[in-house]
């Protein structure tokens, strides 16, 4: 249970983080809150030959709106979720998943970029970049470009991010008056992994719905949008019909892996309760 | 200007000198990159009253208060820490702002065997600098990723909730 030996660097610059990165040879990971990190070197899953340390980055840091996204900076700890105003009001699927988020003290140390950047397919800040059709600021050796969250998450901790790329921040389309959102996870202890979890960001004229984006986790290897479903939904009302309709979608949208101690029926019966839930939710917000 | 020495690679295995300030205290020592800030706590500066339990942040005895915030020692290095301001449960015993949860956990029996204890003492002095007047649900959910194998949470609860009253300027009851 101790990490093997390895090197520290603590950047205080990207530039800085990068060029370790590169002359480690590959062979070192960025570390930020450390909160799913340090125990897998604890465990020798990962045995780098250096750590970089980014949480000294300021460039990483901050929470501002700019060109119609919130940008949330990848060093913005999960705790910060829940007290930062503008999240709140501008990204608000975030601040209500945040109290989800494991422990207090893991919030404390956790962050939005760390836990995107791992892609937990049981996390919940990932599943909700897909909800709220956010976007990935990645900045690498070849440069700062920006992924969609659709094409961010590829399998079971795999993401588009390259070696020697870290997240610089994530930016999320502003919060908008026509929108409501809804967000619930069944797990059988409070701050342990979800069976099933949900997040639903909807574009309403009335009580119509115009456009809707259904992100589950703890479902399969990546957090997994579930279009079927939301085709049921979009351009019509939140009815009884129209949810059960959307619940049946699920069967198809959604194939829980095999052999987990979870049955894959089990987990798509929970999915369908917990669609049910959060469509009536969101439906008696109208 | 990239500030990173190749020769660092080849020294993974020797220390690097840290400085904290611990309950109060300048200190510096020398640590490993590998070595966590719990075992620092504990081998370096014998400070023992914090726990390590699980070494993966599930049980929560290992809680510490850095910057101010209640963090796992077990996860995070002790070189990250270098330069910040750490109180162990040490500290917030000999400064008194907890003595009035130590009283209460005391008179309630909310510890048997004691190991969780510094653990939730850290976690329940966030809470209430958090939320002043916490729900019963509320310090149960705030207690989710401490583990006590003893007393069955119920006490621990009592305590918490009687102090968060007490402070507030209630009766405890």
């Amino acid at each position: 249970m101790k990490a093997r030996a390895f090197s520290y660097f603590r950047a205080a610059t990207i530039d800085q983080a990068l060029d370790a990165h590169a002359r480690a040879g590959d062979d070192a990971r960025f570390i930020a809150g450390g909160q799913s990190l340090v125990p897998a070197l604890s465990l020798r899953l990962q045995a780098p030959r250096l750590l970089i340390d980014i949480t000294h980055i300021d460039e990483l840091r901050g929470v501002r709106r700019e060109g119609g996204y919130l940008r949330i900076g990848a060093l913005t700890r999960h705790c910060e979720m829940l007290t930062e105003a503008s999240i709140a009001e501008s990204a608000p699927l975030l601040h209500v998943a945040a109290p989800f988020v494991a422990h207090p003290a893991i919030r404390n140390r956790g962050t939005i970029g760390g836990s995107v950047a791992l892609a937990d397919p049981a996390s919940e800040f990932p599943a909700m970049t897909l909800a709220l059709d956010a976007e990935i600021e990645i900045v690498g050796p070849s440069g700062r470009r920006r992924v969609k969250a659709d094409d961010f998450f590829i399998d079971l901790f795999e993401t588009a991010l390259q070696p020697g790329e870290l997240i610089a921040a994530i930016h999320v389309p502003l919060f908008r008056a026509d929108q409501r959102f809804a967000f619930d996870e069944l797990a059988r202890r409070r701050g342990d992994y979800a069976l099933v979890g949900c997040g639903i960001m909807a574009t309403c004229q009335g009580s119509r719905i115009e456009d809707i984006r259904i992100s589950f986790f703890s479902v399969g290897n990546t957090p997994t949008r579930v279009k079927g479903a939301e085709r049921a939904l979009i351009g019509a009302r939140l009815d009884v019909e129209r949810i059960a309709a959307a619940q049946r979608a699920l069967e198809c949208d959604l194939a829980p892996p095999e052999g987990d101690e979870v049955p894959p029926a089990m987990r798509l019966h929970l999915a369908r309760v917990l669609l049910g839930r959060l469509l009536g939710r969101l439906g008696e917000g109208a | 200007m990239s500030g990173f020495d190749e020769t660092l690679l080849g020294e993974a295995d020797e220390t690097v000198r840290v400085r904290f300030v611990v309950n109060g205290r300048k200190v510096a020592c020398e640590v490993a990159p590998r070595e966590t800030l719990v075992d620092c706590l504990r081998e370096k500066l014998e400070l023992t009253g914090t726990h390590a339990g699980c070494e993966m942040g599930a049980c929560g005895a290992c809680l510490i208060q850095l910057d101010g915030r209640a963090v796992h020692s077990c996860l995070i290095f002790a070189v990250q820490a270098d330069g910040a301001r750490i109180d162990t449960i040490e500290g917030l015993s000999e400064s008194g702002v907890i003595a009035d949860l130590q009283a209460e956990f005391h008179r309630r029996n909310a510890l048997q065997c004691g190991f969780c204890t510094p653990g939730m003492l850290v976690n329940a002095e966030e809470l209430l600098s958090l939320v002043a007047q916490p729900s019963r649900e509320q310090i149960r959910d705030a207690l989710s990723g401490n583990y006590c194998r003893c007393t069955g949470y119920e006490a621990i609860i009592d305590a918490i909730y009687a102090v968060a009253k007490a402070r507030s300027g209630g009766v405890t009851t």
